[in-house]
C-alpha cells in the first residue's frame, strides 16, 4: 500500500513534480559543475600559468658572478659550467611529469663586424632521450612570448635569430648571412621577446659551444615546471627534517623540492626558484582557486535554497491530498513516511540526471575555456546526490511537518 | 453619498489579503526570488570587479613597460620629471642606474642606484632579508654577497678609481639577475659615479588598452627613450585574465539561470496553488484580464521585494568572498540593481504567464467542487 501510494502519486501528479524535479536537476547540475570547476580550475590554472615561463633555474654550483648592464655581458670568461650530456636526467625526477620543458643558455661574445655582440646558444626544440622516452623541449617551450618573423632555426642547423633591435641598429633581414668570427651563419629569423634577447644574436647551443671553444657547456638551465604553491612546510630544510618529512617534502610538488631533486641528478648545480615567476603564480593561483571555491560554496547554498522554496511549494500545494489520507485514517508517521520518501525519490532522481548533465557542463565549459575537458571525479557523485536528497528533505520538511498537524477538516474545507 | 471609487483601493487590498493569508507559500516564493536575486547580484558584482582585483595581483609581476635610454644616453633629472607627470597615479615608476665597479680584490660587481622604497613596492617577489634605512646601506645579491662581503662587513666599492664605503644592510634572492648586483640609494649612486638612471620600470596598473595608451604617450613625450612592454608580462596576464573572465562568465551563467528556473518552478507551483481563489474570483465575475493584471501585480510587487533584499545579500556575498579571496571587499555596485530588479520582475512575470493560460481554461465550477 506504502509503496502504492508513491507510485502513484508520481503517475498521476507528473505535472507538480516534473517542476520540483526540475529544480532538482538543475540545482544538482550546477553544483556537479561548479564542484567539478572549483576542483579542476587550479590544475587548469597551473597550465596556462606556464605562459610566464620557466620558473627555476639551474646555474653551476661554484659560478663566477654575473656582471651584466642590459645587454653588454662582462662576466669574465673561466667560470664553471654545467654539462649538456646532463640535461636529460632532468626527465627522470621523481617529478619528471610536473616538468613541461628546459631550456639551456650559453652566452657568448662574438664579433660580428668590428663589434662585439653577444650570442646566445640554445635549444629551440630539442629531441632529447632520456631512457626510453623521447621528448622534445627548448625554448619554445620555456619562453612561449618569443616571437619570431620568419622561421625558427633548427638546433643542428648553422641558422641564426637576430634580434629585432640589433635586426633594426645594424639592418639584418632574414635570409641575409652573418660573419660571426671569421665564420658564415644564415639568418632566418627575427627575434622579438621584449628582453634583453631583442639585443642579441639567439643560436642552436652548439654554435655557441663552438665559439667559446668549450663542447657541452651549459651556463643556465631554465625549467619549466608545474608546482604547487610555496607554503611554510615547503620552505623548511630537508636536512633538518624528520624521514616522514622529508619524504613528504620530496614527494609535493613544490619548486624547493623539484629544485633538490634537480640538483640531485645534474653534478655540481645550483638550482632556484625564479621568484618573480613562482612566487607570483602561486599567488595568482590560489587567488583563482580560492575564488572559484567561494563562488562554488555561495553557489551551492543559493541552489540549495533556491530548491528548497521550490520543494516548499510543492508541498503547501498539497494540503488537501494530506487532509483527505488524514481524514481517512492515515497517521502522522504514515504521512510523514509517504512524502518524505516522495521528496528523497525526487531528490535521488534529479541528483542523478543533474550529475550527468552538470559533467556535460563542466565538460564543455573546459573545452570551450581551456581547451581541455573538465573531468568531474567519480566521488562527486555520491556528495551530490547526497546533498540533493538533503535539500529535497529540508526543503519539504517544514511543508510537511505543517500539514501533518493540519486539522482535516480546515484542509478539506480549503481555509488555509 | 458621495460614490467612492474602489477600483485602486481594492486592487490593493486585494494584494495585500493575498500576501497575508497566504503568507506561506508567498513566503516561499519570495525567499526563491530573493535568493536568485542574490546569486545574480553576487555574480554580476563579482564578476566586474574581480578583474580589477585580479589584476592588482597581476601587478605583483612587477613592471610591464621598460623604459632605456639610448646607448650611452641617460635620463636626466628633468626626465625622470616628465615621466612622473606623464604616468601620474597610473603606474608605478622606478629608475635604475648601472655601473660596473670593482670590489677591493678587483672583482667586477654591477651596483644598480635606484630609490629602493619604490622598488619595495614595484617587486614584492624579492626576499630581501631587511632593507637598507640609511644612506651608504647597501643591499647585496645573494651571489654577489660572498664576492663583496664575504664576511658580512663594512666594503669599499671603487668606480673609475672613485671609492665609496658601503654597509650592508640586507641581503636579496630572487633567482635572477638581481642576485649577482649591489643595490644602493639613487643618491649615492649619482654622487658616487655622477651616472644618470639608464632605465626606468614602469608596473601600469589597468587594462590592457590602458597600458598600451600610457606605452604610447610616454613614447611621444619622451621621444629620445626606447618604450617598450615586458611581453613575458603583459601575454602571460593577458591570457590567464581571460580564461579566469570566462570561466567566472560561465559559472554566472550556470548560477543565475538556475536559481531563475528555481524561481519559475516555485511560482508556477505557488499559482497553482490558488486555482481556487481565481476560481471564486472568476464565479463573481472577474473578468481573465482582471485575473491576469492581479496574478502580475502580485507578482511583481513579490519580484520588487525579493529582487531588493537579493540585492543587498548578494552585495553580502560578494563583499564577503572579496575579503575572504582577495583582503579587499568588492565594492557594491549601483549599476547592478537595474538589471537584477528588471530580471526579478521579468522571470516572475514570465512564470505567471505558463499558469494564466491554463488559468483561463478554469471553469470555477469544477475547481470549486475540487476536481
Amino acid at each position: 500500500m506504502f509503496i502504492r501510494l508513491v507510485y502513484e502519486s508520481f503517475r498521476r501528479q507528473t505535472r507538480r513534480k516534473l517542476l520540483v524535479a526540475v529544480a532538482v536537476t538543475l540545482g544538482a547540475a550546477v553544483a556537479t559543475a561548479m564542484i567539478a570547476v572549483a576542483t579542476d580550475i587550479g590544475d587548469k590554472i597551473n597550465r596556462e600559468l606556464q605562459s610566464y615561463g620557466a620558473n627555476l633555474v639551474v646555474t653551476p654550483q661554484d659560478d663566477t658572478l654575473e656582471v651584466q648592464i642590459g645587454s653588454v655581458n662582462l662576466k669574465p670568461s673561466g667560470g664553471a659550467y654545467l654539462n649538456e650530456a646532463d640535461l636529460p636526467k632532468i626527465k627522470g625526477i621523481f617529478w619528471r611529469n610536473n616538468i613541461t620543458a628546459f631550456t639551456p643558455e650559453l652566452p657568448v661574445n662574438a664579433n660580428l663586424g668590428d663589434s662585439n655582440v653577444t650570442l646566445l646558444g640554445t635549444y629551440f626544440s630539442k629531441k632529447l632521450t632520456f631512457g626510453k622516452e623521447d621528448f622534445t623541449t627548448g625554448a619554445r617551450g620555456t619562453f612561449p612570448w618569443w616571437k619570431v618573423q620568419g622561421e625558427w632555426p633548427a638546433d643542428d642547423s648553422s641558422d641564426v635569430l637576430v634580434g629585432e633591435r640589433l635586426a633594426a641598429e645594424r639592418n639584418i633581414d632574414p635570409g641575409q648571412n652573418l660573419q660571426l668570427n671569421g665564420k658564415q651563419y644564415r639568418v632566418v629569423g627575427i627575434l622579438s621577446t621584449g628582453g634583453i634577447e631583442d639585443h642579441e644574436i639567439v643560436a642552436p647551443l652548439f654554435i655557441a659551444q663552438e665559439l667559446l671553444g668549450k663542447p657541452r657547456a651549459v651556463d643556465k638551465i631554465f625549467v619549466s615546471a608545474r608546482t604547487k604553491p610555496e607554503d611554510a612546510f615547503a620552505r623548511r630544510n630537508p636536512d633538518q627534517m624528520t624521514p616522514a618529512d622529508r619524504d613528504r617534502w620530496y614527494c609535493s610538488a613544490y619548486p624547493e623540492s623539484i629544485a633538490y631533486q634537480i640538483q640531485e641528478v645534474i653534478p655540481h648545480s645550483h638550482a632556484e626558484q625564479i621568484r618573480q615567476v613562482q612566487q607570483n603564480e602561486g599567488n595568482i593561483l590560489s587567488r583563482v582557486e580560492g575564488l572559484m571555491l567561494l563562488i562554488t560554496l555561495a553557489a551551492l547554498f543559493t541552489s540549495g535554497l533556491a530548491v528548497s522554496a521550490a520543494m516548499a511549494t510543492a508541498m503547501f500545494e498539497r494540503r488537501e491530498e494530506i487532509g483527505l489520507m488524514k481524514a481517512l485514517g492515515a497517521g502522522q508517521f504514515m504521512l510523514s513516511a509517504i512524502f518524505i520518501s516522495e521528496s528523497v525519490l525526487l531528490g535521488c532522481a534529479g541528483g542523478l540526471v543533474g550529475f550527468v548533465a552538470g559533467s556535460l557542463l563542466a565538460r564543455k565549459l573546459g573545452a570551450a575555456v581551456f581547451g581541455s575537458a573538465i573531468a568531474v571525479a567519480p566521488v562527486v557523485l555520491p556528495l551530490v546526490l547526497g546533498i540533493a536528497v538533503l535539500v529535497s528533505f529540508i526543503g519539504s520538511a517544514a511543508a510537511i511537518r505543517m500539514g501533518v498537524k493540519y486539522d482535516p477538516v480546515h484542509a478539506l474545507r480549503g481555509i488555509v | 453619498m458621495k460614490v467612492r471609487r474602489k477600483g485602486p483601493s481594492m486592487f490593493l487590498r486585494m494584494l495585500w489579503r493575498a500576501a497575508v493569508l497566504r503568507k506561506r507559500t508567498a513566503l516561499s516564493a519570495l525567499l526563491a526570488i530573493t535568493v536568485a536575486a542574490a546569486a545574480a547580484t553576487a555574480m554580476l558584482n563579482l564578476f566586474v570587479d574581480v578583474q580589477a582585483k585580479l589584476r592588482k595581483e597581476f601587478r605583483g609581476f612587477g613592471a610591464n613597460i621598460v623604459m632605456e635610454a639610448k646607448a650611452g644616453e641617460s635620463f636626466s633629472a628633468a626626465d625622470l620629471t616628465r615621466i612622473a607627470s606623464t604616468v601620474g597615479n597610473r603606474a608605478l615608476a622606478v629608475p635604475f642606474g648601472y655601473a660596473v665597479a670593482h670590489t677591493e680584490s678587483g672583482e667586477s660587481v654591477v651596483v644598480a642606484g635606484t630609490d629602493l622604497d619604490l622598488v619595495r613596492r614595484l617587486n614584492p617577489w624579492w626576499s630581501v632579508s631587511s632593507w637598507p634605512a640609511h644612506t651608504d646601506d647597501a643591499l647585496v645579491g645573494v651571489t654577489a654577497a660572498p664576492v663583496v662581503t664575504p664576511n658580512n662587513s663594512r666594503f669599499a666599492l671603487s668606480y673609475q678609481g672613485r671609492a665609496l664605503q658601503l654597509t650592508p644592510a640586507g641581503t636579496v634572492r630572487t633567482g635572477a639577475g638581481e642576485a649577482s648586483r649591489v643595490y644602493i640609494s639613487l643618491n649615492d649612486f649619482e654622487s658616487w659615479t655622477g651616472l644618470q638612471p639608464s632605465v626606468v620600470e614602469i608596473a601600469a596598473y589597468g587594462s590592457a588598452t590602458e597600458v598600451t595608451s600610457l606605452l604610447s604617450t610616454l613614447q611621444r613625450n619622451l621621444p629620445n627613450a626606447d618604450v617598450h612592454p615586458v611581453r613575458q608580462v603583459t601575454e602571460g596576464e593577458a591570457n590567464i585574465l581571460s580564461k579566469t573572465r570566462s570561466t567566472l562568465l560561465w559559472s554566472s551563467v550556470f548560477i543565475i539561470s538556475t536559481a531563475a528556473l528555481c524561481v519559475l518552478a516555485t511560482l508556477t507551483g505557488w499559482l497553482f496553488d490558488r486555482r481556487r481563489d481565481f476560481a471564486i474570483m472568476k464565479a463573481i465575475g472577474a473578468s481573465d484580464r482582471t485575473i491576469a493584471l492581479f496574478i502580475s501585480g502580485e507578482a511583481a510587487v513579490l519580484a520588487f521585494i525579493g529582487g531588493l533584499f537579493g540585492y543587498l545579500a548578494g552585495i553580502g556575498i560578494a563583499a564577503w568572498i572579496g575579503r575572504a579571496n582577495f583582503n579587499a571587499a568588492v565594492s557594491p555596485r549601483l549599476d547592478v540593481l537595474p538589471p537584477v530588479l528588471i530580471g526579478s520582475i521579468a522571470v516572475t512575470l514570465l512564470a505567471t504567464l505558463l499558469p494564466l493560460r491554463l488559468l483561463r481554461q478554469i471553469q470555477p465550477a469544477m475547481i470549486l467542487r475540487g476536481e
